[in-house]
């Protein structure tokens, strides 16, 4: 079936998700909870897209909706990167030591985390607990409480007869897999890579162009404003 | 109760679960019946019903752990609950709640030392007429305030902190 | 008790338990709501229960223990049929004299008669009280006449009979046809029009498909589904057998939230008697249908009001939602085909059947159809539920037949729809309750919870205390509810404590668009009502709490003073004895004050003076 993908129609096949399309055409769209080898799960909200047209759109996950015939789909439009942002900008609160996420709030161009930063080791993806039950059929981790005391640990948190140390639950995991060396207290991000996301979104409701990150428009902004300036001064 | 004791009384809990029909809709029911045997969820009961009824022990902990109307731990004697419903809020629940507090010497999940109190907070009771409302051992009482804390918990112990 | 097994045995019976009841002389119709067991109903029970047994009366006058006849704050209720005498605030201490003075020789006793508060005039019959009189109580209306242990005073009053033309008279098509004419929408806080939901479910591919009564009502402050569940569970069945006949069902559920104990208790006697006489089960009414009803309850978890949570919750797993990209009509319970719908939604459909779409849709707005219970609760005179039609302006439920703010304070503003909803503030009185007028002001209709709040309700506070109720029933599993709410929550807090900056509005309103676009459920996305509403219609009050660091209503403690006004103060000593800390001072008989220094402001002295001489501010 067809689809249009951020203004370009496209052909797309009847049992894909919109980031299985997006993939196909090189759309790069974040994602933290999502894995290939995994079902996808919906929580981290990173994949969200726009669907529909401007004034009724609506805001899905990217990982788990169906492509429809006809559907208007946009990746990177004003209101979903700054909702990406913000969302980054929480984990960055809830864990900085994570270097999967640094470099996701780099990537989106996060320049500052106006939050408290708790220093807690776990985002809650479900990474770890999809890998357990699903690719190491041993379901000896999951999910407990709810709300901000939700946890992930084993039944009645001791030793799981279930666990056979494995250690795929660690290998998956975004938090703790790379530990990051970058920020120290009192700032928590690292911008070790910091890129500029596309100012053309100041002016028009979608990015003008998808190549993510790309800084040519800025650069040359940023160019000519100096030589606007040199011609100032000499001017005086 | 000790481990070995929920272990012998496994026929009760078997009895809770085929009243039920064994049948996973019916989780939260038994799982209540069993608080209501024991005064809390002890992790035996916990493990024989994840056998019985097919759901890896970890869903059973799951569900245990999500719904605030179960206990893991052992309650005292009597349960309180404070009302936090919007319109007990709105008549003052909270100062209600902070007499409560101070007057027992605990925080909201917990258990006085001697064991004779649990304070729980709900939200809603659904007797909005009567609030603010403090429910204790399932009997009502409304029109709470703070100048009648100290009889209304006198009723259930002798000895309350000054 | 043989099966009734056709309509016209349902209508012999219907017909034969009315002349029986013609007999009696009189009958009491005692309140025995939750509401009034609370105030003592119990005790009054069993007083009228002796002495009616001491005076060998039982045949002559009947005592039905019902369920809530809504006038909740002025429990508990005595009506003494004929007459439709409205005794209130009945104790165990009148019975005696009622039974000796009303009963048997037929006088008024004047003390325990409804004061009109308007003209001061006592008012005798119940629907003369204008808390009754001004509602349309054709739902919760036969609250007052049945007892809800005994299924024959339903079938009395016509009960069943709307099942019995269901499955004799109609097709499940028409029966879908006739609730989409009557424009029913959803009572639970949707709104979504019930007809198409069973459309689109009868044409859903799957068996078996399910039928579900959701009766987990969270909100807090609405409790009218435990009123009909406690007080008419036969109308919810009735209206479920007829939904699942239409859709093709032969399962349902209802679930009850784990702290509705007399409900669950009501509803599991009235399932029993509904099998018991050939009205539940194999064989409906002799009509070949089956149909049977599992009650299974909560475990205290808000979110499980949500319909995929619930149904999680019924597969035995946590009450986490799902993304509804595919409808719960298409794939619910257990991957099949689900009807979900409220309590009062289901009690509205044997009146639809019974009645006509015609004559239903003529109550109501354009749009809204039919009448909606509301919880009258918070400062309020008469508080209470409340049925009204549809297109009843605020004002009207609130002074007309809620009797206004108590204390001669002033109405501030009115919370509907939970912690999904927002606050109308007094500019607003005027709107007509309808399911659009209420979102286009930033509210919404929600389950029909009405908190009614005064110039001594700081909205700040309110603000606070619903993200702090959502953070605690959040599920977790998303980034923007479970994150972004704590967040709010924090500055709020701050906003509160006096630590609030310049900015904090602006980022309040950044982190509620996000939530609200990218939430995985109704919750996360409704989340940010509350606060949104309260700043549209009360900034100045956000103002005040970060600018100058004031509570103008004197409710959030770190910025307020207690204080002791003494030109009210007579120095009875009151507030001394209550204070925990010794922190107020004084002689007898001459105003005392408080020391500032050492005032914790718990409150005790405000609720214990009796001559309004506490000041916080």
């Amino acid at each position: 079936m067809e689809i249009t993908l951020n203004g370009i129609k496209v052909q797309v096949e009847d049992d894909w998700t919109l980031l299985d399309a997006a993939k196909f055409y090189g759309v790069k769209i974040p994602t933290l909870c999502y894995h290939e080898g995994l079902s996808p799960y919906g929580a981290c909200r990173l994949c969200i897209v726009e669907i529909g047209d401007s004034d009724k759109s609506k805001f899905v996950a990217s990982c788990l909706y169906l492509v429809q015939e006809g559907l208007k789909v946009r990746t990177h439009s004003q209101r979903v990167v700054k909702a990406r942002k913000l969302l980054v900008e929480f984990l960055i609160a809830r864990c900085p030591t994570s270097k999967v996420l640094q470099d996701l709030a780099s990537g989106l161009g996060l320049d500052k985390v106006r939050f408290k930063p708790r220093y807690d080791d776990c985002i809650l993806c479900g990474l770890c607990v999809r890998m357990c039950e699903e690719q190491m059929d041993a379901k000896a981790i999951g999910f407990v409480g709810r709300g901000v005391k939700k946890r992930i640990t084993t039944p009645f948190d001791i030793k799981s007869e279930k666990c056979r140390t494995c250690g795929a639950c660690i290998y998956i995991c975004p938090a703790c897999q790379l530990r990051c060396q970058g920020p120290e207290p009192p700032s928590v991000l690292c911008s070790g890579c910091l890129n500029f996301s596309p100012p053309c979104l100041d002016q028009y409701e979608d990015a003008m162009c998808y190549l993510d990150p790309c800084v040519a428009c800025l650069k040359d902004k940023g160019e000519n404003k100096k030589k606007d300036e040199i011609k100032k001064k000499e001017a005086k | 109760m000790q481990a070995e004791a929920v272990s012998r009384d496994f026929p009760a809990i078997d009895a809770i679960i085929k009243k039920y029909g064994e049948r996973k809709e019916f989780l939260i029911c038994i799982l209540q019946d069993i608080q209501a045997r024991y005064g809390y969820l002890p992790r035996e009961a916990l493990a024989r019903v994840a056998e019985k009824l097919d759901i890896p022990p970890i869903q059973i902990y799951s569900v245990a752990t999500f719904f605030k109307a179960f206990s893991l731990r052992p309650k005292g004697g009597h349960t309180i609950q404070v009302c936090l419903g919007t319109a007990c809020h709105v008549r003052g629940a909270e100062r209600v709640l902070g007499k409560i507090k101070r007057d027992l010497d605990i925080d909201v999940d917990e258990t006085t030392k001697d064991m004779n109190f649990t304070l729980k907070t709900v939200n809603c009771l659904g007797a909005c007429a009567l609030g603010p409302i403090v429910e204790i051992d399932g009997k009502y009482h409304g029109h709470m305030n703070t100048t009648k804390v100290e009889s209304v918990l006198k009723k259930y112990s002798t000895k309350i902190r000054e | 008790m043989e099966k009734i097994s056709s309509p016209l045995e349902l209508e012999k019976l219907s017909k034969s338990i009315q002349s029986k009841k013609k007999k009696e002389k009189a009958f009491i119709s005692i309140c025995a709501g939750t509401g009034c067991r609370a105030s003592g109903t119990e005790l009054v029970i069993n007083a009228f229960m002796e002495e009616i047994k001491f005076l060998g009366l039982q045949n002559k006058v009947g005592v039905k223990v019902t369920g809530c006849h809504g006038f909740c704050e002025k429990g508990p209720i005595v009506v003494i049929h004929p007459g439709e005498i409205f005794y209130h605030n009945v104790e165990k201490e009148d019975v005696l004299e009622i039974v000796s003075e009303t009963i048997i020789e037929g006088k008024i006793i004047d003390r325990l008669l409804y004061v009109d508060p308007a003209t001061g005039k006592k008012i005798t019959k119940e629907s003369d009280v204008p808390f009754y009189n001004k509602q349309k109580r054709i739902i919760l209306g036969n609250n007052g006449k049945i007892d809800p242990t005994d299924i024959e005073d339903y079938i009395a009053l016509g009960g069943y009979s709307a099942l019995s033309k269901a499955l004799f008279q109609m097709k499940p098509e028409n029966i879908i046809e006739e609730i989409k004419k009557s424009g029913l929408r959803g009572r639970g806080g949707g709104g979504f029009p019930t007809g198409r939901k069973w459309e689109s479910c009868r044409n859903a591919e799957g068996k078996p498909k399910y039928v579900i009564c959701n009766a987990d009502e969270g909100d807090p402050g609405a409790y009218m589904d435990r009123s009909l569940l406690e007080g008419n569970p036969h109308s919810v069945l009735e209206g479920m057998i007829i939904g699942a006949y239409a859709i093709g069902s032969k399962e349902g559920y209802v679930y009850v939230r784990n702290e509705y104990p007399l409900a669950v208790k009501h509803l599991e006697i009235a399932v029993k008697q509904a099998e018991e006489y050939g009205l539940l089960g194999k064989n409906i009414l002799g009509s070949g249908f089956n149909f049977s009803v599992q009650i299974s309850r909560g475990g205290g978890a808000f979110v499980c009001g949500e319909s995929t949570a619930l149904m999680a919750s019924l597969e035995g797993k946590p009450g986490e939602p799902r993304a509804k990209y595919v409808h719960t009509v298409e794939k619910g319970l257990w991957n099949k085909p689900t009807n979900l719908n409220n309590v009062e939604t289901w009690a509205n459909v044997p009146i639809i059947i019974n009645k006509g779409a015609n004559w239903y849709s003529r109550i109501g707005t354009e749009k809204s159809k039919g009448t909606k219970i509301f919880s009258l609760v918070g400062k309020i005179n008469n508080t209470g539920l409340v049925e009204t039609p549809m297109g009843m302006k605020l004002r009207e439920i609130i002074y007309d037949i809620g009797g206004g703010i108590p204390n001669r304070k002033r109405f501030k503003a009115v919370q509907t729809g939970g912690p999904s909803g927002g606050c109308i503030p007094e500019k607003l009185i005027d709107l007509p309750i309808d399911y659009e007028k209420l979102t286009d002001a930033g509210s919404m209709m929600g389950s029909g919870g009405m908190i009614v709040m005064d110039e001594e309700t700081c909205m700040v506070d309110v603000a606070k205390y619903f993200l702090k109720f959502l953070m605690e029933e959040s599920c977790g599993k998303c980034v923007p509810c479970r994150e972004g709410i704590l967040q709010m929550g924090e500055i709020l807090e701050d906003i509160t404590k006096g630590n609030g900056k310049p900015g904090d509005i602006e980022l309040l309103e950044e982190i509620s668009t996000v939530i609200k676009d990218t939430s995985l459920c109704a919750l996360g996305g409704t989340a940010p009502n509350p606060v949104l509403s309260t700043i549209k219609y009360f900034r100045n009050e956000y103002d005040a709490h970060i600018k100058d660091k004031k509570c103008p209503a004197g409710v959030c403690q770190a910025l307020i003073q207690y204080s002791i006004d003494p030109k009210k103060c007579i120095g009875c000593g009151a507030c001394l004895k209550q204070c925990p800390q010794n922190a107020i001072a004084g002689e007898k008989k001459q105003p005392h004050t408080i020391d500032p220094e050492k005032c914790i402001k718990c409150g005790a002295c405000f609720d214990v003076c009796k001559f309004d001489a506490i000041k916080r501010e």
